[in-house]
């Protein structure tokens, strides 16, 4: 096992050369995945941004609606059946 | 209206095969490494220094790759327009300097116990050189432009040019004469390796190959969400005027 990590005497270059490499290809998947997931972040924030405002608008209108026949009803409820 | 549809249509058909390309690729670098660490003998000239080959050489051949599909892109982005195209070569870029890097650096690590020197300013070693800083050429010019299609643009004659330099770097060995050994892999009548070196070479490269793959549709998707997020925060800035 010590021959394998002494590498011949040659493991001061072996040993970089594979590591080197590892450090490079890793960290370039790591940056690409970080950067990938904070853009459909800002992605998924921004069509926030335009739908909850029309979705809270249609919420406002069935509490209304709904106080006024079934004021005991699940919270839950009214909400889903505005929405599709 | 192509044009249109593509950006989806890659984003769907890239979703397939992200999985696919991503345990291809743990597979064979764990297979590729195994191989080349335990799996082959030491050379004879050059004892265990040989295992550095299996990093540089397939990295050499991925930064010739990734340039060549680079500056057919580009000349597919000049002559077409296709969105896609410019993405790609600016997804691509990291990449493929990334792995010009990983050459030059084991390049010199392998130079340092068997040439005797960390370096010469030969044709086949400059000539790489230029290509590491081509890539980082395309990547700051690209970026240096407000608008991003005129970076693009710029971005692609660049690529263009710069292609002259993949057959100067291929057949630099030939050409001149560097302390660099020709090529005994990618050469007429068949490779002069032996078949216990060649298999865990060929393995590396097709790892290497499947990973710039992998690696380059996330970023790919990455620059697509990016055009979403320009074109949303434009539509919210509009909706805020109007409401």
């Amino acid at each position: 096992m010590t021959e394998f990590f002494t590498m011949g005497g040659y493991a001061a270059f072996v040993w970089p050369a594979y590591g080197l490499a590892a450090l490079v290809l890793i960290g370039l998947l790591v940056v690409s995945l970080k950067g990938l997931r904070e853009a459909e972040a800002t992605v998924r924030a921004l069509e926030g941004v335009r739908t909850p405002r029309r979705r809270a608008r249609a919420a406002a209108h069935s509490d209304t609606a709904h106080s006024h026949t079934a004021p005991s009803s699940a919270p839950g409820l009214p909400g889903k059946a505005s929405e599709g | 209206m192509h044009r249109f549809a593509n950006p989806a249509r890659f984003l769907r058909l890239s979703a397939l095969l992200l999985p696919w390309t991503a345990g291809a690729t743990v597979i064979l670098l764990i297979a590729g490494l195994y191989l080349s660490l335990f799996g082959s003998p030491p050379d004879y000239q050059q004892g265990d220094t040989v295992r550095i080959m299996y990093i540089h050489v397939p990295a050499a051949w991925m930064s010739l790759f990734v340039y060549t599909n680079m500056a057919i892109a580009a000349a597919a982005g000049l002559v077409w327009k296709h969105p896609l195209a410019d993405l790609f070569a600016k997804a691509a870029a990291p990449i493929g300097a990334g792995f010009t890097l990983i050459c030059l650096v084991t390049g010199s690590l392998w130079g340092a116990p068997m040439w005797g020197t960390w370096w010469v300013w030969d044709a086949r070693l400059t000539s790489v050189l230029i290509l590491f800083f081509l890539y980082l050429g395309y990547m700051a010019l690209v970026n240096a432009f407000d608008d991003p299609q005129r970076g693009a643009r710029a971005g692609d004659v660049l690529l263009l040019v710069g292609i002259v330099n993949v057959p100067i770097i291929k057949f630099s060995v030939d050409w001149w004469n560097t302390l660099h050994q020709p090529a005994s892999v990618v050469r007429m009548g068949g490779p002069t390796i032996d078949s216990s070196m060649l298999i865990p070479l060929l393995v590396m490269a097709v790892g290497f190959t499947t990973y710039f793959i992998t690696v380059v549709i996330l970023r790919l998707r990455a620059e697509l969400a990016q055009r979403k997020i320009q074109t949303l925060r434009f539509s919210v800035a509009g909706d805020g005027a109007t409401g």
